[in-house]
């Protein structure tokens, strides 16, 4: 069984980097995958790795990541500053983060608008797709 | 924190006082197997005559980052470009000792390397900071929408780094530049094969570029 974890923006909206960060990888770690409504900033993306790399053990081998976000470049004009409107007032509530476990996803494949995520107990029967 | 903050001013500007650096670093980024290491050897034979590291088929090779200094290359016009090249051990979200021993690694020398390769990834990240512009080396072979080369690119862009993107192993039958250049088209592209030189006259030309 696998189970996911949805983490609201507000839940993370008002802390720091560091308690984000910790927050997301202690649920990982509990074997569950988290479903993050928004995205992290970059900044936060590179930091998320870097502590996940300090944390590893044997009982922990590392995260599978994966954002899907609005494709600004395919995006007209409007489009596009409504996305920065919506930004600004809101945060980065827009897209989705997937962070799950290595010990329990293989891969997270991304395209620009599909997220297709292989357990590791499983090869075909078992594919999550999520779009 | 106010003088990290007036660095990345200054640096913007090209006039950082609190450099203590006199030369260009330019560094070679991407995921652990991509070919930069292969690349940093080419650059470094064709114009210094020497390699620089060692390449496996094995991931994690490069564990530390390793600095070749003085590399001067010269275009077709005889303009010349002096750098420090940085190779860094490929960033990875995961690192597991177990996929090492299918290698062939025996289980103490797995768990070192994979010991030793989780403190590269951290390292890799933390010398971001300190480039003047960056090679992201990608395995053309490979699909290019991995989480980890977003955050590169990501990250690159947030400090304002001019990047490269030198898609490699284009001599494989697999490769394929145009999903490359279709998922990163903000970025120049340049396709080539690090271990046999194909078109690396073209990636010595988008150097000076970028710098």
């Amino acid at each position: 069984m696998v189970t996911f974890q949805f983490v609201p923006y507000h839940e993370i909206e008002g802390i720091t980097s560091a308690k984000r960060i910790n927050k997301l990888l202690n649920i990982v770690k509990e074997d569950k995958i988290v479903i993050l409504e928004g995205r992290l900033r970059k900044e936060e993306e590179a930091d998320l790795i870097e502590i996940t790399m300090e944390e590893i053990a044997p009982g922990f081998r590392g995260i599978e990541l994966s954002v899907i976000y609005p494709d600004r470049s395919r995006q007209d004009p409007f489009q596009k500053l409504k996305g920065g409107f919506a930004n600004l007032l809101l945060g980065d509530r827009q897209g989705l983060t997937i962070i799950g476990p290595a010990s329990i996803v293989k891969k997270i494949e991304r395209n620009p608008d599909k997220i297709e995520l292989f357990t590791k107990e499983t090869k075909n029967s078992k594919k999550k797709r999520a779009k | 924190m106010v003088k990290e903050l007036f660095k990345k001013w200054f640096k913007n500007l090209k006039l950082n006082p609190f450099s203590k650096r006199d030369q260009i670093k330019l560094g070679l980024y991407g995921p652990p197997n991509g070919g930069k290491s292969t690349l940093a050897n080419r650059i470094c034979l064709d114009w210094l005559g020497q390699e620089m590291s060692t390449v496996s088929h094995i991931a994690h090779e490069t564990r530390e980052i390793t600095i070749k200094e003085q590399v001067t290359i010269k275009n077709k016009k005889g303009k010349e470009l002096t750098f420090s090249l940085v190779d860094t051990p490929g960033i990875a979200t995961r690192i597991d000792y177990e996929d090492f021993i299918k290698k062939g690694l025996k289980k103490n020398e797995a768990k070192k390397r994979a010991k030793e390769a989780t403190k590269g990834v951290i390292d890799s990240i933390k010398w971001l900071d300190n480039m003047d512009s960056v090679i992201v080396v990608l395995d053309a072979t490979e699909d290019p929408y991995s989480q980890v080369n977003i955050t590169i690119l990501g990250n690159l862009q947030a400090r304002n780094i001019p990047v490269l993107i030198a898609a490699n192993k284009v001599d494989l039958k697999k490769a394929n530049l145009e999903v490359i250049r279709s998922a990163f088209p903000q970025y120049k592209v340049v396709g080539l094969s690090a271990k046999y030189g194909k078109n690396i006259e073209e990636f010595y030309e988008q150097l000076f570029k970028i710098n």
